[in-house]
């Protein structure tokens, strides 16, 4: 039987992160021994496939950007073809620490999606402003519907159980927002249990979260249709794989 | 009316359901796209050789101007075409994405293949 970590892949869509992505999978290799990474290019016009390949990690090239939904769906497809149970999603930008992933593991034992928060307790990750209404607003409404308290939905560290790739390898949401928000309406609906990890986020290797009144408001105005259409469209079920053939 | 303007309204017709049929005929429209053009089109003609069911059927509704039943059955089908064509977009971007993301696991496949090719066909 191969260890947990040899059953997970490690997804990172990465889009333009020539800076930073070479380091985050040599600190996933050196932090998750026997784990498996694929870094999906998103279209970069840069040396981010060169970069993630120097470092070890399995590539996987989009010809053209389709956003991180459209990355974790190949992800998710990738993980059933070559037998990963278990799929962890880590930003290619350095501000998610691979040594939480473990953590994220051992709870999905028990659960079929785990999100890293970023408020529940480690680090100290702040928002402020229109931004983090629409944070508060997201995890009250999600929190219903997940049948859990969660803080930190819009999280992109999150680990997939066997039912969950399942599911998102069919369903997972392309547009935008839908990789966060979305997601969890089609997991919670399909009768996924889902689960929250507090983990320590770390400032972002390049460039800074964007404090601009205006944008946060249009996040907000984005983010809470997105929700209101996840939740206006019909659910899918979860297919059960037949047993024993 | 004038003559010349009635002439002008079948010339007018005629010229739309002409363009449409012809882009038809050259395959460089497909029939579920131009049905909302020919029904505009045949409309349009038969207002214009018979401008008297157009008073008839604003009477009909109790459109008291006959020419607002016009602009308002234009923008009707003008607006029904653009959601069409909004919906054909919205499949058309879900299909290349489909196709990116298998282009994207296909040449995987093809790297791993390539490279156990390589490994067992390499000389002693």
């Amino acid at each position: 039987m191969p260890s947990l970590l040899e059953r997970t892949l490690i997804v990172m869509p990465a889009f333009n992160e020539e800076d930073a992505v070479r380091q985050v999978v040599l600190e996933v290799f050196a932090k998750l021994p026997g784990v498996s990474c694929l870094v999906v290019d998103d279209g970069s016009s840069d040396r981010t496939v060169e970069e993630a390949t120097a470092a070890g990690a399995v590539v996987a090239r989009l010809p053209f950007n389709l956003g991180v939904g459209g990355a974790m769906r190949v992800g998710f497809r990738y993980a059933i073809d070559h037998g990963f149970e278990n799929v962890v999603q880590v930003d290619s930008d350095g501000q998610h620490d691979p040594s939480n992933v473990v953590a994220l593991l051992e709870r999905l034992q028990t659960a079929d999606l785990v999100l890293g928060a970023r408020f529940a307790g480690e680090g100290d990750y702040t928002v402020r402003g229109p931004r983090r209404w629409a944070m508060v607003v997201l995890s009250t409404f999600l929190s219903s519907t997940a049948r859990t308290k969660l803080t930190d939905t819009t999280s992109g560290f999150r680990a997939s159980g066997p039912r969950a790739v399942r599911l998102f390898a069919e369903h997972y949401p392309a547009e935008y927002l839908g990789d966060t928000i979305e997601s969890l309406v089609i997991a919670a609906r399909a009768k996924c249990v889902i689960a929250q990890v507090p983990v320590s986020m770390r400032a972002r290797a390049g460039g800074k979260p964007s404090h601009d009144p205006f944008k946060a408001a249009a996040y907000l105005g984005r983010a809470t249709m997105a929700l209101f259409f996840a939740l206006m469209r019909p659910p899918v079920p979860l297919h059960e794989p037949e047993l024993e053939r | 009316m004038t003559v010349t303007t009635y002439i002008f309204g079948v010339l007018s017709a005629l010229l739309t359901l002409g363009v449409v049929i012809e882009m038809l005929r050259r395959r460089r429209l497909r029939e579920r796209h131009a049905v909302w053009w020919l029904i505009a089109g045949t409309m349009a003609l038969v207002i214009g050789v018979f401008p008297s069911t157009l008073e008839w059927a604003a009477d009909l509704i109790g459109v008291e101007v006959p020419l607002n039943l016009v602009f308002f059955v234009s923008v009707a089908v003008l607006f029904l075409v653009c959601i069409q064509h909004s919906a054909e977009l919205t499949g058309l971007e879900s299909k290349t994405r489909i196709l990116a993301e298998n282009a994207a696991l296909q040449s995987l496949r093809i790297e791993a293949l390539e490279k156990r090719i390589a490994e067992t066909s390499a000389p002693e």
